[in-house]
């Protein structure tokens, strides 16, 4: 087959235009619904797991206070929550949300490739999200196995969820993955091959750069959780061995026998490990973009952080183990994963740097969305630093299953990416909806939400210090857990409340901006990226009326010497002159 | 190399459209095409995981060897007959201008498909057998392999032929598009693909 770039498709006309509100909105095939659509679902569902989030603080810290929490509860909030924040919630909205947003605006395209794919990946997606809140409704409620679902607990009886909820888990996350696969290649292929005339790779926004990257290892690493969810449906339902090993079960003797409980670990953290990068990766690019943006200065190294995206990506499939350090494995495979793990942090600390280094000397604008980009440099680089500790295999040892870990984790995996995830719909807000948002709400958004999530971590740490262990119901009475510690404990439920709460101040301000707001201009922030060049502010049915625009420089030129204005959009042709002077920028 | 050469240039530095006036795809093929080789890497690395899975299960102790039935060769050789079909329908379709039921390229296509239709019957006929002989699913991680990896692989085969079925019916309605000879082309691709995976699962499920 030839190829007919889609370039080459120009008419607008062609595209037929959705007519009735039910193919404009609902079964709809245009890129921008799609990812409001997602986005949605995917801050509702959100939400879901903030409320089980509340309920498990409530139990940590008045223990004995709530009747309503028994121990099951307890279990299934933290596994529901676990898998809704990682699964149904980052990964949905950074991808399914921002990804099918961004990629055809920024790579100044029509829409995705396969459009239709796209109505079908957002319909399984949807359809995932109702079996698994379907499963809050069933006999037994949903599974407590915890997120990682290790066999043999979560199949085996006395496990909450045992009686259905496991299976649903499995099915929704079996149609999740088909939901992203669809996603996916055309989230890869719109990338690879529709670009708009003169968008070189290398001229594409970092955004882009991370979005991609993160959806090649999502398409590479939910294959593992497929094969241990088929795995483990087979076990549960077909009654095989592969993961259950001989034991007993409320005092008899199981059927199963010979299965390795070690080889679900392997599998699931094959795909846990490269998810959380899966989650790290777009976020990664999206803040590139609004720090560039706001600090009117281009990004520092360019290169460098692509190939620092892309470094991640890939080293991040070769230290899966790091998560089994106590689960017993060959002290030379323990050396491996950590060495592995360390040097992956080398890439990781660069991009921190060039962030670092690209506000420096900038022209920085501390609006809502930078407050929020600069707030997850914070956070990130906190939860950096403690992945080296747990990186070792000596120092992880005691800390394993404790609330440092829990820390950890949450400071880079929970508050950075969701602080970006801030800073990126205050950013393209005034895009999607052609309003501004109200920028004082905004900031009290981001003071109440970056200062409280430090004051639900940070204590974190002391308390896994001293060896509180995670995923407890109750602590019962340790020696080595001081009483103290329960005080900070119903301290950090306060703070949790206080975060949750104050996350309606942004559902206000964005639902108030809608009718209230100020008519935004096509380019309030004055950026480079094609997506604010667009002739219609919210775009229209095929983003770019008559004609695709044509990129005739990179995505960064800001306060570019001699110009006038402190920003050059990437279609505007200009001339030669400026670029031999262009030393000044920062870049050598 | 192009793709080098773009990852490695100084975006910072060039103004203009350094490719001319046509937009650069990646790679030079049709956007199917390339999401088609895209999902097939998706596909090996799920046998692969299986196949990983595999050994170290088969290294715990209780592993019997199991006696693959007969009908597991015959069932492979409608698989083979169905790629071979498939691709007579792309060097047919390559000949022809026009593509109806009953061109060559038509009929090699219907026969494909329906091959490996039957080749899923097959399979599912296997099971059955397996079961009747006492030889179910949860007699043996080797069985419950055998289950499991025949299963996954006429899954993938059932998803081609989802797209091989909404073919063949505009075939039938006499509406095909220019797309035609397209799909065609990618469902022997499709079908070679998981010929090769089923005969290397074949391969190890019939040597441990
Ligand atoms: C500097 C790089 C990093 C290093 C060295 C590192 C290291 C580790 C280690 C060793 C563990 C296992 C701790 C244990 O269970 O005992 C862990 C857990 C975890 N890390 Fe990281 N990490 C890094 C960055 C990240 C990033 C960027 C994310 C997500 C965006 C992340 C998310 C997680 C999660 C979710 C867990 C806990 C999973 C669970 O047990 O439920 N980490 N990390
Ligand atoms: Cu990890």
């Amino acid at each position: 087959m030839a190829y007919v770039p889609l370039a080459d498709q120009d008419d607008a006309h062609a595209l037929h235009d959705p007519q009735t509100f039910v193919t404009k909105y609902i079964w709809s095939q245009d890129h921008k619904v799609i990812a409001i659509q997602y986005g949605g679902v995917a801050i509702f569902v959100g939400l879901i797991a903030l409320g089980l989030s509340i309920i498990m603080r409530l139990q940590l810290g008045f223990p004995d206070t709530f009747s309503f929490i028994d121990p099951a509860f307890y279990y299934q909030a933290v596994t529901m929550h676990g898998m809704i924040m990682v699964i149904y919630l980052l990964t949905a909205l950074f991808l399914g949300g921002f990804g099918n947003y961004l990629i055809p605006l920024m790579c100044g395209t029509r829409d995705m490739v396969f459009p239709f794919l796209n109505m079908l990946s957002f319909w399984f997606y949807l359809l995932s999200v109702l079996v698994l809140l379907a499963s809050f409704f069933i006999p037994g409620g949903p599974t407590g196995a915890g997120w990682t679902l290790y066999a043999p607990q979560s199949i085996s009886m006395g496990t909450p969820g045992y009686e259905g909820g496991i299976l649903f888990m499995l099915i929704s996350l079996g149609i999740f993955i088909v939901a992203f696969t669809m996603g996916g290649l055309n989230y890869v292929t719109t990338i690879l091959q529709a670009r708009t005339r003169g968008l070189t790779l290398m001229r594409l926004p970092l955004s882009i750069w991370g979005i991609f990257t993160a959806t090649v290892l999502g398409l590479f690493a939910f294959p593992a959780l497929l094969v241990s969810a088929i795995m483990l449906g087979f076990d549960l339902i077909l009654g095989t061995s592969f993961f259950m090993p001989a034991m007993m079960e409320l005092g008899e003797q199981s059927s199963y026998d010979g299965g390795s409980p070690i080889l679900f670990q392997h599998l699931f953290w094959f795909f846990g490990h490269p998810e959380v990068y899966i989650v790290a990766l777009p976020a990664f690019g999206l803040v590139s973009d609004v720090i560039s943006t706001h600090a009117r200065k281009n990004i520092f190294g360019y290169r460098m952080m692509v190939w620092a995206i892309i470094a991640i990506g890939g080293l991040s499939f070769m230290v899966w183990a790091h998560h089994m350090y106590v689960s017993g494995m060959n002290p030379y495979f323990g050396f491996f994963f950590a060495t592995t793990t360390l040097i992956i942090a080398v890439p990781t600390a660069l991009k921190v740097y060039n962030w670092v280094l690209t506000l420096w000397q900038g022209n920085i604008r501390l609006n809502t969305p930078m407050l929020f980009a600069i707030g997850f440099i914070f956070t990130f680089v906190h939860g950096g630093l403690t992945g080296l500790f747990l990186g070792n295999v000596i120092i992880d040892i005691p800390l394993a299953d404790t609330y440092f870990v829990v820390a950890h984790f949450h400071m880079v995996m929970g508050v950075s990416p969701v602080l970006v995830l801030f800073a990126a719909l205050y950013h393209w807000y005034p895009k999607v909806t052609g309003r501004m948002f109200n920028e004082t709400l905004g900031k009290v958004h981001f003071w109440c939400t970056f200062l409280g999530t430090y004051a639900i971590y940070l204590p974190m740490h002391y308390l896994g210090f001293l060896g509180m262990p995670r995923r407890y119901f109750e602590m019962g009475s340790t020696d080595f857990v001081p009483a103290s510690a329960q005080a900070l404990n119903a301290n950090i439920t306060l703070a949790a409340i206080f975060v949750a709460i104050a996350q309606i101040l942004f559902f206000v301000n964005v639902f108030w901006s809608l009718r209230n707001g100020e008519r935004a201009s096509g380019n309030p922030w004055g950026a480079t990226t094609l997506e604010w060049q667009t002739p219609d502010t919210p775009p229209k049915h095929g983003n770019w009326g008559e004609e695709l625009p044509s990129v005739y420089r990179w995505a960064y030129d800001y306060s570019v010497p001699g110009h006038k204005q402190d920003f050059i959009p990437q279609n505007e042709p200009g001339e030669e002159y400026e670029k031999t002077h262009h030393t000044a920028g920062g870049h050598s | 190399m192009s793709l080098y050469r773009d990852v490695t240039n100084k975006p910072w530095d060039q103004v203009g459209l350094p490719d001319g006036i046509e937009n650069k795809p990646v790679f030079a093929v049709s956007n199917e095409r390339l999401a088609l080789t895209v999902f097939m890497i998706i596909a090996s690395v799920i046998f692969s995981l299986l196949l990983v899975s595999y050994y170290i299960r088969m290294g715990i102790g209780d592993w019997v060897p199991m006696s693959i039935p007969t009908q597991v060769w015959a069932n492979t050789t409608l698989l083979i007959l169905s790629s071979v079909c498939l691709q007579s329908a792309v060097v047919f379709s390559r000949k022809q201008s026009t593509i109806s039921v009953v061109s060559r390229a038509g009929l090699s296509f219907g026969i494909g498909g329906l091959l490996a239709v039957a080749f899923v019957f097959g399979q599912y006929q296997v099971w059955g057998l397996l079961a009747e002989t006492g030889q179910g699913v949860r007699s043996n991680p080797a069985n419950s392999f055998f289950y499991l990896l025949t299963s996954v692989h006429v899954a993938h085969l059932l998803g081609g032929l989802w797209v091989w079925s909404k073919s063949a019916i505009s075939l039938i309605q006499g509406s095909t598009s220019e797309h035609f000879r397209q799909t065609i082309n990618l469902c022997a691709i499709y079908w070679h693909f998981l010929l090769v995976v089923w005969i290397g699962l074949f391969f190890v499920l019939a040597n441990t």
